[in-house]
């Protein structure tokens, strides 16, 4: 991309907040503040963290049969999505694999999605191509905030006290220091929390106003892949991408029973066998035994040596205090606890297949 | 005793021919928080420009260059319990080796203090 990267509405913030900006998916983004990695990943763990996900494509679907028509990009349940409830998925590709996922939230007149940065150019075509008779209107002029961990509840409830009467995966409009946003209680950190989507004019006075709480502080995309990696979840492009199919990554979850005996999405056919037969290779979590981290691209051998897999990511986990990885690995050699070597700058290290999420997700339910 | 520097961003500080080798403040900073070292082994020796050992931070893994010919004669092992020492003294307690120079002269080619602050600006 020759393009100079794009800035979200919160840039000046960030700037001022001594963010350090980076470019990411073609937007000018900050990887951290002052605070660090560490203490940004530890803070949300045990206070509230705010994160810009601007980046992110905020998309709205409008028609008649919205949902219906999206069942036929997504394999989850979307016409028994109840208004005020939104839903994790994934839009699949002819051959089962995952084109790139999504949050889907009913917000009554019409649909609305978040979807990855780096697959916005791709899915709004998609949908626009294929969702016949549906409007489909990315939208420009709103920010995306998260605001996640213990203390978020605080944080957002005292600007709105109607957000603590959410629970995890409703979404709702409402005021937030007289601003009309929308306030999701979802995150992509295994934590409590909200996403915020706010009109870019006020973006920064909002912020602004969850910064004065003295439990918050904002955080950097690096410390948002090691939080989302440490609960397990998925990095599009990383562990999930077009040649993984859901069954392998271990999302089955969500692929309600409905959808997944019916079919009638793209790949139907490849998933409903990986259903039944299951799969030659499978998502899991990866506990090198040392101290050295595991990057992606690191190769999966058994202790015979023969290479059964690959890491998808892999970092040091902070609330773990050790590195943690996902990767891909022969379903024969899955299961917790089996001994596997990872084969980091050519040496052979020891390390083990771990239950995910490394850290138990703590979502209000 | 005299502090040479390489635009590696490492340390090191020589006294007749042996040399205590570390990375610098402004590398330390650059990594941000550093949760592992790898390093040689007592008695490996190593060429100008070998890669020496890595450094991984929560962002990445960097590898260490060798600003000269040499001989590891110590490890400093407290950075394997306590990798973090590296971000907080990086140019004290937290050097990286101890080394035997075996090619002097590579000396002249490193920077001094003034050099090494105008190089990183």
């Amino acid at each position: 991309m020759t393009d100079a990267p794009k800035r979200t509405p919160l840039y000046d913030l960030h700037v001022e907040l001594g963010g350090k900006m980076v470019d990411f998916a073609g937007w000018e983004m900050p990887v951290q503040y002052p605070m660090g990695i560490m203490g940004e990943h530890n803070h949300t763990r045990t206070k509230a963290g705010l994160f810009d996900v601007s980046h992110m494509g905020q998309v709205i679907l409008r028609g008649e049969g919205a949902a219906e028509k999206l069942e036929t990009l997504v394999p989850s349940a979307m016409t028994t999505l109840k208004e005020g409830k939104a839903r994790y998925t994934f839009f699949t590709n002819p051959d089962g694999g995952i084109m790139d996922d999504l949050i889907v939230a009913n917000a009554g007149d019409h649909l609305f999605l978040v979807v990855n940065a780096s697959m916005r150019h791709q899915d709004i075509p998609h949908m626009a191509d294929n969702l016949d008779g549906i409007e489909v209107t990315e939208i420009f002029d709103r920010a995306l905030v998260a605001v996640q961990g213990p203390v978020a509840e605080n944080v957002v409830g005292d600007l709105c006290s109607a957000a603590r009467d959410m629970t995890f995966m409703q979404t709702m409009v409402a005021d937030i220091n007289g601003v009309e946003c929308r306030i999701s209680r979802l995150g992509y950190t295994g934590e409590d929390g909200f996403e915020i989507s706010i009109p870019e004019d006020k973006a920064i006075e909002v912020c602004r106003a969850f910064l004065a709480h003295e439990d918050c502080e904002p955080v950097g995309l690096g410390a948002r892949d090691s939080l989302r990696l440490e609960s397990g979840l998925c990095l599009y492009g990383n562990d999930i991408d077009n040649s993984t199919s859901p069954v392998e990554a271990s999302l089955t979850w969500a692929m309600q029973k409905r959808r997944r005996e019916e079919g009638g999405f793209p790949g139907a056919d490849r998933i409903q066998r990986d259903l039944a037969e299951g799969t030659a290779k499978k998502l899991v979590g990866i506990r090198p035994t040392g101290r050295a981290p595991a990057r992606a691209g690191v190769e999966v051998q058994d202790l015979d040596g023969n290479i059964i897999g690959s890491i998808t990511s892999g970092g040091f986990g902070p609330t773990v205090g050790a590195p943690v990885a996902m990767g891909y690995v022969a379903t024969k050699h899955s299961e917790p606890g089996q001994k596997i070597n990872l084969i980091i700058r050519g040496k052979a290290q020891p390390a083990e297949i771990a239950a995910l999420p490394f850290v138990t997700q703590n979502y209000k339910r | 005793m005299t502090t040479y520097y390489s635009e590696e961003h490492e340390w090191l500080t020589v006294e007749g021919e042996t040399a205590v080798v570390g990375i610098t403040q402004h590398a330390a900073d650059q990594l941000g928080e550093i949760v592992f070292v790898e390093q040689k082994e007592v008695g490996d020796d190593f060429e100008k420009g070998d890669d020496i050992g890595v450094i991984e931070s929560v962002k990445a893994a960097s590898e260490i260059y060798a600003a000269v010919d040499g001989e590891v004669t110590e490890v400093n092992g407290t950075l394997e319990e306590n990798p973090g020492a590296l971000n907080d003294s990086p140019e004290g307690d937290a050097w990286i080796y101890k080394i035997k120079l075996t090619n002097i002269d590579q000396l002249e080619e490193l920077m001094d203090l003034d050099g090494y602050k105008a190089f990183i600006g």
